[in-house]
């Protein structure tokens, strides 16, 4: 396995670098947040990932779409990471992509592919309906009618939930919460009797929501893939998620450190810079050390989403696990070693903390992936 | 096909062929091969193992083939790597000779010492030890004081050297020695000397391990020829800087090693499962942390060898080796936990042998917080 970048995913890598810290950053999330902006990114910076073709880059070319690697669109959801770009491209091209494209039939790939690649289509995953998240714990139920399925239920934590224009449900067809069996997924519009939509403000200025389902009448044809079948194709699709987290979460971190770093040379204290002092060196070599751990989990797991055909379950839960705990460490060490500064509002670091979280609670924190990659490895 | 691919392929069938089913199987401590003069192989399929991988270079797969090495490509190299593991073989040879002093020499030696010396440390025939440390020279190195008196043609070595591992069993030492002492680093140069020269004296220290790794060498008015000095004289410290440099990168890959069980696998046989889970739930999160960071720390060593078109990784070498002696230093904690007082007794093979052994790991080559020294100075910019 080559851990390093091939010339296409290094210019993707340089492409997303360049146009995300002209383009994004702190200062634009800050603008978002204090005008009260209620899609909670900015339809502008969309529109620009748009014409990069950044949405296409995992759709097959038989779809209209670029049909890069997974290493390519890490290295743009590094660099997401990095300058804290919201926008639907994670919820859509990378979440929904991967749904579609592993699990839909021919009908729908033709039919939601190329609108996706062009920007005109947007997706949400409602899956989590506890505040902790448990793919197992579904509750949402699709009970069988004369011409299709009757949904109900309440989903919580939809990533673009209040925008997108399709919505993956994941929904229980049989058996009970806990259960791997009786999972199955299915595509509703947002414009669908008995849905109801309601934006929640999370800490991070982005906006999620909490979605009902009361008495929801879809068809046959709105199924994704095979009844009561939907967990492994689900399982597949958040290991994809995971992964891409924990390369924004890698973004983060590196970030975070650069910044730190930079300030240890300019912040001057009994007269010399805070960077001459061992005990600040130390820590920030520590903090390097392990952004560089991270590095090759994410690189690795990346690589074996393009590579292996097989359950990329154990990589994906390493690379989680790492980047959380390094993001924790670089999050929380650097507003440390800012000192009083890092705790202001009107100082940037503080918005990579709130940010690093949540991308860490979602589809799992590194404790749910430790018990999960010791299930996986049979103790 | 690829040159590469038929390299796999030619590699695999060579391996299938030659490498003993005994050389296939998990090497305990005591059968690691070192070579050398005196050495004592501990089986025939040792032996015929060692030879056959020397004959063909690959005990130093990407030095050149003039010198006996492998004279294989960096690429070619991980291929072999790969195959060799792929077959749970053992390594051939361990050796401060194709892992330490070849290199430099092969970097900063003269013809003529290239070939005195790298086809005899190719072929396991001379095994090497290091005279770096001393009495007062720890941390920092190039504050050494062994004394090299120049004589014309030779020099006249006297001094004291410490932790030096396996003198008492080497052939020849690389030593630093001082040949200015007007100045620190720049009176610094390497030198090689035979250990039944004249003078040269090995005593074993005993560690809290109860073995003894390691030696103090006294260095008493031992002649060593001026074309045994690797680089030029006074120049020894950059020698020492870019050795280090491998003892680091060396000494990182220090929990990579075949073992007969993994770690879970151990603490699972004793420990037991309860509802398929280990029935320590708080040790089972620590395996698991454990075992996650080994194989990032595994990925890490192969990402920055990618990403190093050179033979050395540099300064990444500082962070390899912090990370991998920490490393294993937690494996060897959590494998007492798990075997509790099986893993205590105080017997030949004890485990408690080993952990108090990798005590050690965060100190020598330069301890952890020299690397972190390292890193935020060369690499952070700080200071």
């Amino acid at each position: 396995m080559q851990l390093i970048l091939n010339e296409e995913e290094q210019m993707v890598r340089e492409s997303a670098q360049s146009f995300l810290a002209d383009n994004a950053g702190p200062s634009l999330l800050r603008e978002i947040r204090d005008s009260n902006n209620s899609l909670g990114y900015s339809e502008k910076l969309w529109q620009q990932m748009i014409e990069l073709g950044w949405p296409s880059l995992l759709i097959p070319e038989q779809f209209d779409g670029l049909g890069f690697s997974h290493v390519a669109m890490g290295q743009i959801m590094e660099q997401a990471g990095c300058h804290l770009a919201n926008s639907p491209m994670f919820a859509t091209a990378v979440l929904g992509v991967s749904i579609l494209s592993k699990e839909g039939n021919e009908q729908q790939k033709s039919q939601w592919l190329p609108k996706i690649a062009m920007g005109n289509l947007t997706l949400a995953l409602a899956l989590d309906e506890t505040a902790r998240p448990d793919p197992l714990n579904i509750a949402t139920s699709v009970t069988k009618s004369t011409d299709g399925f009757i949904l109900n239920g309440n989903k919580s934590m939809v990533i673009d939930g209040q925008i997108a224009d399709q919505l993956i449900v994941v929904a229980r067809s049989s058996g009970k919460p806990g259960d791997r069996q009786g999972i199955s997924l299915f595509v509703v519009p947002r414009k669908t009797a008995g849905v109801e939509i309601t934006s929640t403000l999370i800490m991070d200025s982005r906006i999620t929501a909490n979605i009902s389902f009361s008495g929801v009448a879809l068809r046959e044809d709105q199924l994704i893939g095979t009844i009561d079948q939907g967990m492994d194709p689900l399982t597949s699709a958040l290991n994809v998620a995971n992964i891409h987290l924990s390369a924004e979460l890698l973004g983060i971190a590196n970030e975070c450190l650069h910044r730190t770093v930079g300030y240890l040379k300019d912040r001057k204290q009994f007269g010399v810079n805070i960077g001459s002092f061992q005990a600040l060196q130390h820590r920030a070599a520590s903090l390097w050390s392990d952004i560089e751990l991270c590095k090759s989990t994410v690189m690795a797991a990346l690589r074996s989403l393009d590579e292996s055909a097989a359950d990329a379950s154990l990589i994906a839960s390493i690379a989680k696990v790492k980047a959380c705990k390094v993001a924790q460490l670089a999050t929380n060490e650097s507003i440390q070693m800012h000192g009083g500064i890092g705790m202001t509002d009107e100082f940037d670091i503080g918005f990579f903390i709130k940010r690093a979280r949540i991308a860490q609670m979602l589809f799992g924190d590194h404790r749910y992936h430790l018990n999960r990659y010791a299930e996986l490895s049979g103790y | 096909m690829s040159d590469l691919t038929t390299f796999r392929e030619d590699t695999r069938q060579w391996l299938e062929e030659h490498c003993p089913a005994s050389m296939r199987t998990y090497m305990p401590e005591s059968e690691k091969c070192w070579g050398g003069r005196d050495y004592k192989f501990s089986s025939d399929d040792q032996k015929l193992w060692l030879m056959r991988m020397a004959d063909r270079g690959w005990t130093a797969p990407t030095f050149p083939k003039e010198y006996g090495g492998g004279g294989l490509s960096k690429d070619e190299a991980k291929v072999l790597k790969e195959e060799l593991s792929a077959i749970t073989a053992r390594a051939p040879l361990a050796s401060m000779g194709t892992e330490m002093i070849g290199p430099a020499i092969l970097e900063f030696g003269t013809e003529a010492l290239k070939q005195q010396h790298l086809p005899a440390i190719i072929r396991g025939e001379i095994r090497w030890c290091q005279g770096y440390s001393e009495p007062n020279a720890g941390s920092d190195l190039a504050g050494l004081q062994a004394n090299a008196e120049d004589m014309g043609d030779h020099f006249i070595v006297n001094g004291q050297k410490v932790w030096t591992s396996y003198a008492d069993k080497s052939d020849w030492m690389f030593c630093l020695v001082k040949t200015d002492n007007s100045v620190k680093h720049g009176g610094i140069s390497l030198v090689l000397f035979d250990m039944k020269s004249p003078g040269v004296t090995a005593r074993p220290i005993k560690l809290i391990s109860g073995r003894s790794p390691f030696c103090e060498t006294f260095l008493d008015n031992v002649r060593v020829d001026k074309d045994q000095v690797v680089g030029e004289i006074n120049n020894g410290w950059t020698i020492a800087k870019y050795l280090l440099t491998h003892e680091r990168e060396m000494l990182g890959r220090i929990g990579n090693v075949p073992a007969e069980k993994t770690l879970s696998e151990r603490a699972t046989a004793s420990i037991g499962l309860k509802d398929g889970r280990l029935a320590d739930s708080a040790l089972r999160l620590e395996l698991a942390e454990w075992e996650i960071d080994f194989q990032s720390h595994q990925l890490t060593i192969e990402r920055v060898r990618d990403e190093t078109a050179a033979a050395s990784v540099g300064n990444s070498s500082a962070m390899l080796k912090l990370y991998g002696t920490q490393l294993n230093q937690r494996r060897r904690e959590l494998l007492i936990a798990s075997e509790g007082f099986d893993a205590m007794t105080w017997k030949e093979d004890s485990e408690a042998r080993l952990w108090l052994r990798s005590k050690g790991n965060t100190i020598e080559g330069g301890t952890s917080e020299v690397q972190l020294n390292i890193i935020s100075r060369r690499i952070l910019g700080l200071g």
